[in-house]
């Protein structure tokens, strides 16, 4: 056989039928399923008459929706929404992590966290960000909601294949950059569209180096290049965190599971339709200063000046951004203050992010006027931080210490951005009004958005005194 | 599903790239659980523009969106899709969509048609002049009174679905047989006893 991706080894093994010409019918592995993309797919199920066929392959939980402050729900909407999961999640048989239950949480952190997403698997759930999987070696790709009816009703999806796409981090990541820095410079480069219709695989020594949490980072971000899926090979580290979490391969099943693990990266010669090179060496920490991933640039840059992009569409987007944005050309990226710093989101709230966050803010306080929060990706991370101290670190700081949930990374429950405010975000998508209408967000790491709650401005974490 | 053969009517143009679907529909009117009525919620924060196009007494009604590149990019909410049907489009036209959009709008019955940017800046320049298009989804043409036809391509099995007002699954549960002979051999990768 000749030589293949990861991506095709993985296709290949879920190819339930392959239409002459047509897509090629997929089997899913595991569906997951919240609040927010699922309640029409369940309603049409129920007059149709259609069961759910594998509800041992669905799980389901409350992320969007749920505040992150204790109380009750007052939002009739959202507590609507939740009751239908609920209802619809008892009635067809799904389990379901509610709020409370200790084991919710956004979706893309609490299926690696308990061992469902695995190496070789198709994953998918109605919501872009379910790229984030693919950083254990799985084909995880986001859904609509009729595609999510699809998966209940059939557990397999009809799919075109994809083009893939190698995107190779080469050199060595400085010292205090992260996961974060590596993926915005990539969207930057390859831009947010760059990766359209393809499946991209992550490669290099940059990304080998980077801890599994790490590389969900990337993956996570991988829509935000437009890519249907990013993805990278298993090797130890995949496996050391997968070993002993609840659902992965225990005993005499886990040794088979790696044995097949193993067979998984992609073969020495395969063929990929596109890639890019991505230079780590001389990475800066990277701050977004408009309305897209892409639009992106070093810490110690500035805002750019509309009339340096040759391409009239760009031109205007731009122009659009910096409106938007109330950001002037040729302004220090540095110069830029802030009014809030939302550290969360499927992109960047497992532990380690609060750790690196935590230990910037360690003894030292948020700047006045800034009004900073942390929402743990899931119970579970928030439980692992309280034993760790980590909330006592970020309160002694200044900081809210939340309960898990989407949260500001789009807004859905109480915590948004008013009109005009400014805020240094953890989380993956700074479209206009995504925090909240009328609010300006700039994405960054962790460690960076800790630095700028120090600062009540954009700083240099590695300059921090 | 209802069925989408040909279309012909106005066009509104949104001459922007990359527009996303968090603009298409705010995260704010995601919360309902109805799969209906999301048009009056249409790109509900540049409506508050009276200058924006989609404010203009001609674009009501008018059936084709001609988009910038990269239409539907970002979050994977189908309610995107529902909205501007719902508004009254049954036809987007860009030189490139995102891909879960491109899928979801086919899903709700508006086709989302991919064409090289000049071939987009000529139907442009064309309605610019004489607003009207017709949008021919069984012959894959699309022709301007002024006699301009531009061809375009179209996956089969999405043409299917909006010629014929498909219902997807039902198209796959034919296939009942061959997911059971799948399934005949297939382990689950994990025990949800585990956790439950
Ligand atoms: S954290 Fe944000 S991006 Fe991630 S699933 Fe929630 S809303 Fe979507």
């Amino acid at each position: 056989m000749s030589a293949r991706t990861l991506f095709r080894k993985i296709w290949d093994a879920h190819v339930v039928e392959q239409a002459p010409d047509g897509p090629a019918l997929l089997y899913i592995d595991l569906h997951l399923v919240h609040e927010v993309t699922s309640p029409q797919a369940f309603e049409s199920l129920r007059v149709n008459g259609r069961p759910v066929r594998r509800p041992d392959l669905t799980v389901a939980t409350m992320d969007h929706n749920v505040p992150t402050l204790d109380g009750p729900i007052t939002d009739p909407l959202a507590r609507a929404q939740l009751e239908a999961l609920r209802q619809n999640c008892e009635e067809f048989g799904v389990l379901l992590f509610a709020t409370g239950s200790g084991r919710e949480g956004i979706v893309h952190v609490i299926g690696p966290e308990l061992g469902l997403t695995q190496p070789g698997m198709t994953i998918v759930c109605g919501d872009s960000h379910t790229s984030t999987h693919g950083a254990l070696g799985a084909l995880a790709f986001g859904i609509g909601t009729s595609e999510v009816e699809h998966v209940l009703a059939t557990q397999t999806l009809p799919q075109a294949l994809p083009r893939t796409m190698r995107v190779d981090f080469v050199g060595e990541l400085p010292f205090g950059l992260a996961a974060k820095d590596m993926v915005l410079a990539a969207i930057g480069q390859i831009g947010v569209a760059g990766g359209q219709g393809r499946v991209i695989e992550y490669t290099g020594d940059a990304i080998r180096a980077l801890s599994m949490e790490g590389r969900l980072t990337v993956c996570n971000m991988s829509i935000e290049a437009g890519a249907r899926a990013g993805l990278i090979a298993p090797d130890d580290v995949t496996f050391a965190y997968l070993e002993g979490r609840p659902c992965a391969p225990s005993g005499a099943a886990w040794e088979a599971a790696l044995g097949a693990w193993h067979q998984l990266p992609s073969d020495e010669g395969a063929v990929y339709d596109d890639a890019a090179t991505i230079d780590v060496s001389r990475l800066k920490p990277q701050v977004t200063w408009g309305t897209n991933p892409g639009m992106v640039a070093p810490v110690d840059g500035v805002v750019p000046d509309p009339s340096d992009f040759s391409d009239p569409d760009q031109r205007e987007a731009v122009e659009r951004a910096l409106r938007y944005m109330d950001l002037a050309p040729g302004t220090p990226l540095v110069e830029v203050a802030i009014d809030k710093v939302f550290i969360g989101s499927c992109t960047n709230a497992r532990i380690e992010d609060l750790r690196t966050a935590a230990q910037v803010v360690a003894g030292r306080r948020v700047a006045d006027g800034v009004h900073a929060i942390v929402v743990p990706g899931s119970a579970h991370v928030k439980q692992q931080a309280e034993d760790e101290g980590l909330d006592a670190i970020f309160q002694a700081a200044g900081f809210e210490w939340r309960r898990a949930g989407c949260s500001m990374c789009l807004g859905m429950n109480p915590d948004i951005l008013r009109p005009g405010e400014r805020c240094a975000s953890t989380s993956n998508r700074n479209f206009e009004g995504r925090q909240g209408a009328g609010g300006r967000t700039h994405l960054l790491s962790p460690a960076m958005a800790a630095a700028a709650a120090l600062k009540g401005r954009f700083a240099d974490v590695r300059e921090l005194s | 599903m209802r069925a989408l053969r040909t279309v012909t009517g106005r066009a509104v143009v949104l001459d922007r790239a990359d527009v996303d679907t968090d603009q298409i529909i705010p995260k704010q009117f995601l919360k309902r659980i109805e799969r209906t009525g999301y048009g009056e919620f249409l790109f509900f924060d540049w409506m508050r523009d009276p200058d924006f196009v989609l404010n203009r007494e001609e674009s009501h009604g008018a059936p084709v969106l001609i988009a910038g590149r990269n239409f539907g990019c970002g979050s994977s909410r189908e309610h995107a899709a529902w909205a501007l049907e719902d508004f009254g489009f049954r036809v987007v036209i860009a030189p490139s969509f995102g891909d879960i959009f491109r899928t979801n709008a086919v899903n709700s019955g508006l086709a989302p048609i991919a064409l090289p940017a000049e071939d987009v800046a000529r139907l442009r320049e064309a309605v610019g002049r004489q607003n009207e298009l017709t949008v021919d989804l069984e012959r894959l043409v699309i022709s301007h009174p002024n006699g301009l036809r531009i061809e375009f391509p179209f996956d089969a099995h999405s043409q299917e679905t909006l010629v014929e007002g498909l219902d997807d699954i039902a198209r796959t549960l034919k296939r009942g047989e061959a997911i059971d002979a799948f399934e005949a051999s297939y382990v689950p990768r994990f025990d949800l006893a585990r956790i439950s």
